[in-house]
């Protein structure tokens, strides 16, 4: 999926997180800051890289700021971005690319 | 150097410090010390004056050097402004390398952050560091060691000479003009000033700073002029609203109402819930709410308090009004209610080494049957962390801690499983501040943990089926099955603070924080 | 017959989807259900967010046996049919339908169930259906709603919604609710199914919770819907049975079987005449005992 425009999702309350992508030609770039980030940075971008390529996203500007969300609530909020970003809104592959 | 906690403590800072590494609770009980004793100014003439206009003239008064400690107190909580007011005095007349000795520092002290980069604070020692101050050392602009020491701790390091005070500065909310001084009857009242006691015996020179001056003599003196050698009046010395921090009204979130219940089930359910039974809670949610609960089946079994100590609230105060204590010992005020408790004659002061100092002839604290605390974490074993957050900042203060725990027959520490992400239930705590065989049970909102050097509180709980009993190392898997299991911290090699235990050994070692990318 | 039918449902809490903190680990507080909301409690324009985390919710948190049912947005929303494909695919238990109004609408959430469970591969007839009836007309629809599909384990009261149609307010004192509660328990039981009450939204009253909660629990509701996690101890306690009906229930059970097996039809515990058509209820309390963790006996 390309990144169609710019979108968002998510919040900045505690256990939550905000999702932000625009379009970009230079490939991936993901922007994290975390509450957490000494001890789950590097699990924070794991998950967030997982989901983007599980959504066949190659291009795109990423910023998440984290306040602390389980991994469920950081896909939650990356698919909910880029799905917003192209106004898909139904028929979503839910258990295939979402997963 | 491996401690009896397992922390490496290294031996740079052992040889600096001249400090021995933490060798269990009982290494230095019965060990005999010869108390230190400070230079002391005698008044004899009738005509003396105490009064200065200022505290510029009582720093010249009292020898203000480079070099030198200067203490102070802690009872305006968040709201003090007698710390700020006297270091940018310290700091216009441009003297350097000094050692702030306070017995706690908040967010009321951020503005001391531009002198700790400017070399005008060098060492500081507390029970610990909130706020700004915190980051600070954490991010190694402290240039020597920061020192955080129980409350206890603190009155040994005094009484001991480790600590040498050479001008105590106490905010009193009143004095007369010959220094005797009072927590209440002014206009910044915070009830007891049972933290400056021991600075006014062991500091060669103290000042009294108040904002309520009274007639001549103001008693019965809670420090006395005895002891005092000048008097300062400014415009205010504290903001009374932010002595209480909060948690005045009870909680209604329920995650804490049921901690506060496995709380008050643990207590009702052990041996030492009888007829005279001793106590001290803190100020948290789920404490206030598990002494509310407690009334209630103290109540219904016709069991009352002995003894209610520490830092009190309103909660513990009601026990009192209601007839429910036969006394309360008070260190500290933590809100207004307790302020104006202290008019009720059961509601008695006790100093900071009455209460806590392990190097006394026996402490309030070694009678305690229970006490209620908190942690930002503990491991499984059973270590406590209250000073240094989950991510390396300095962000806590011991307080009686340490003190309390080691001293109370049954240590109940609450704390919820997770703190957002952080699992507050973890493999090894960032710093040890507690060590873990001070404390029995461990209440979180998963369930409650047993230390099991404690077979005999596990087994009254286990016949009592009153609350979910896990293992320490179930309620950690639970939290990092949840969390995933979090990466170890990266510290650069520096180490800027040491957490002391209370006898003066070294518990662990604060180090630099590596700069976040 | 899927067994979660008659499954124990004391206290059904609503969660909103969209906040993570609520949804991460309500389980704590022990409810018998936790209903997470697609409908009223998500803003217009984050229908899609809370999509999205109910989905992740449901596939990846651990709810440690307590009920997962989803309050989808109703029929008259181009909403409810991806909602309930994104619920099955996670794997709820069942599917909350609010405003209710007619069997037939019981019959078009059946049908999109049943899809969205041969779509996502998920077991046949595992997800389950409960319908909120919201209106005059769903009410008065009431046993008609309750026989509309094996799928449906109950009804649920929405008082708020109700009471407007019947141009009234909550009073706090349950007059309004009177007539609905009285027509829909016997509605349910007539149809052997489970029947829910409203929820209590002042939080600040628990004393009127006890009451309502108490009011509920005679007239034979199975349980309450629930707004904050403060309610649930509440709601159990009034639904624990007391030590002398456990006692009692345990003696009819056993005198029955024996006496069964003598032949004897009629005889007496406690004074009090006793016949198999006691048996019933005695094994229901003696669940309930179990279920509410007062009772460790054998039966």
């Amino acid at each position: 999926m390309i990144i169609g425009k710019s979108a968002m999702a998510g919040t900045l309350e505690s256990s939550d997180a905000q999702v932000t992508v625009e379009p970009s030609e230079n490939g991936l770039e993901l922007e994290i800051s975390s509450s957490v980030m000494n001890q789950y940075g590097r699990q924070i971008r794991a998950t967030v890289m997982q989901t983007l390529e599980r959504l066949d996203v190659q291009s795109g500007k990423v910023t998440v700021v984290d306040k602390g969300a389980l991994d469920c609530t950081l896909k939650a909020r990356v698919e909910c971005a880029v799905y917003r970003s192209n106004d898909i809104k139904d028929a979503l592959p839910w258990g295939g690319a979402i997963v | 150097m491996k401690n009896a906690v397992g922390r490496e403590i290294p031996d740079e800072i052992l040889a600096l410090t001249g400090k021995e590494p933490f060798q269990g609770n009982h290494y230095k009980d019965g060990v005999p010390f010869r108390r230190a004793a400070p230079i002391i100014r005698p008044v004899m003439s009738n005509d003396h004056s105490k009064m200065v206009k200022d505290i510029h003239e009582a720093l010249v008064k009292c020898h203000a050097h480079n070099g030198m400690t200067v203490s102070f107190h802690h009872h305006f909580r968040e709201g003090d402004l007698v710390v700020c007011m006297v270091m940018k005095e310290i700091h216009k007349m441009g003297l350097k390398n000094i050692t702030l000795a306070a017995t706690s520092l908040g967010k009321a002290h951020d503005d001391l952050v531009p002198m700790i980069e400017d070399g005008t604070i060098t060492r500081i020692e507390a029970s610990g560091v909130r706020g700004k101050i915190g980051e600070a050392i954490s991010a190694g602009k402290l240039k020597g060691l920061a020192i955080m020491r129980s409350h206890g701790g603190r009155v040994r390091s005094l009484v001991t000479g480790e600590t040498k005070v050479d001008i105590a500065f106490i905010g009193a909310p009143t004095s007369d003009d010959y220094g005797n001084l009072r927590g209440i009857g002014g206009k910044t009242n915070c009830g007891v000033l049972s933290y400056s006691y021991v600075d006014g015996d062991q500091a060669e020179y103290v000042v009294a700073i108040t904002d309520c001056l009274v007639p001549f003599p103001n008693f019965p003196a809670h420090i006395s002029m005895t002891r005092v050698d000048y008097v300062c009046v400014v415009d205010s010395i504290g903001i009374p609203e932010k002595i209480a921090t909060g948690a005045a009204k009870p909680t209604t979130d329920q995650r804490k109402l049921m901690m506060a219940e496995y709380c008050t089930q643990v207590v009702v359910n052990t041996p030492y819930f009888k007829d005279g039974f001793s106590y001290q809670t803190g100020v948290g949610g789920a404490s206030i709410a598990s002494t509310i609960s407690l009334t209630r089946i103290m109540k219904e079994r016709g069991i009352k308090m002995g003894f209610g100590v520490g830092g009190l609230t309103k909660p513990m105060c009601d026990l009192l009004d209601m007839g429910m204590v036969r006394l309360l010992l008070d260190t500290q005020a933590f809100d207004l209610d307790a302020v104006s408790n202290v008019i009720n004659p059961a509601h008695h002061r006790i100093t900071a080494g009455a209460y806590a100092n392990p190097f006394n002839k026996g402490a309030f604290v070694n009678r305690l049957d229970y006490v209620i605390l908190a942690s930002l974490e503990v491991d499984v074993h059973f270590n406590c962390n209250v000073v240094v957050g989950s991510d390396g900042v300095i962000t806590g203060a011991q307080g009686g801690h340490p003190d309390t725990a080691q001293g109370a027959k049954c240590t109940i520490v609450i704390c919820p499983l997770l703190q957002g992400r952080i699992p507050a239930i973890c493999t090894d705590v960032t710093t040890v501040t507690t060590p873990g065989e001070s404390v029995d049970v461990v209440v979180t909102d998963y369930g409650v943990a047993v230390n099991p050097n404690r077979q005999d509180l596990l087994e009254a709980l286990r016949k009592a089926d009153c609350v979910p009993l896990k293992t320490i190392e179930e309620l950690r898997d639970i939290a990092y099955s949840i969390v995933g299991k979090p990466d170890p911290l990266e510290f650069g090699d520096r180490v800027v603070g040491i957490i002391e235990a209370r006898d003066g050994t070294i518990m662990d070692v604060v180090r630099q924080i590596k700069p976040k990318e | 017959m899927n067994p979660n039918l008659k499954r124990l449902r004391r206290s059904m809490m609503f969660l909103n989807c969209q906040k993570p903190a609520l949804i991460k680990d309500p389980y704590i507080y022990s409810p018998d259900s936790i209903m997470l909301d697609l409908e009223d409690a998500v803003a217009e324009r984050e229908k899609d967010a809370a999509r999205y985390s109910l989905f992740h919710a449901l596939r990846e948190i651990d709810y440690r046996g307590v009920e997962r049912v989803v309050r989808i947005n109703g029929l008259d929303t181009d909403l409810w049919q991806e909602d309930i494909r994104c619920a099955v695919a996670g794997g709820c238990d069942a599917i909350r339908i609010p405003k209710t109004e007619t069997g037939a609408d019981v019959k078009r959430v059946e049908a999109a169930v049943q899809a969205a469970e041969e779509e996502f591969h998920v077991e046949k007839g595992r997800t389950l259906i409960m319908a909120a009836l919201e209106s005059a007309r769903g009410v008065m629809n009431a046993y008609e709603i309750c026989t509309s599909s094996p799928l449906l384990f109950g009804i649920a009261l929405s008082g708020g919604d109700y009471t407007k149609d019947l141009q009234t307010s909550i009073s706090g004192t349950g007059v309004e609710l009177m007539g609905a509660r009285q027509h829909m328990i016997i509605a349910a039981r007539a149809a052997g199914v489970q029947c829910f009450d409203t929820v209590y939204t002042n939080l600040n009253d628990m004393e009127g919770f006890r009451k309502d909660v108490e009011t509920i629990h005679t007239m034979g509701f199975d349980g309450k819907s629930i707004i904050n996690p403060r309610q649930i101890p509440i709601v159990h306690e009034i639904y624990t049975p007391k030590p002398k009906d456990i006692i009692f229930a345990e003696k009819v059970v056993r005198e029955i079987d024996t006496k069964k097996a003598q032949g004897i039809g009629v005889f007496t515990v406690d004074g009090k005449m006793i016949d198999i058509a006691f048996y019933d209820g005695a094994k229901r309390t003696l669940a309930l005992a179990k279920a509410s963790g007062v009772y460790k006996g054998d039966l």
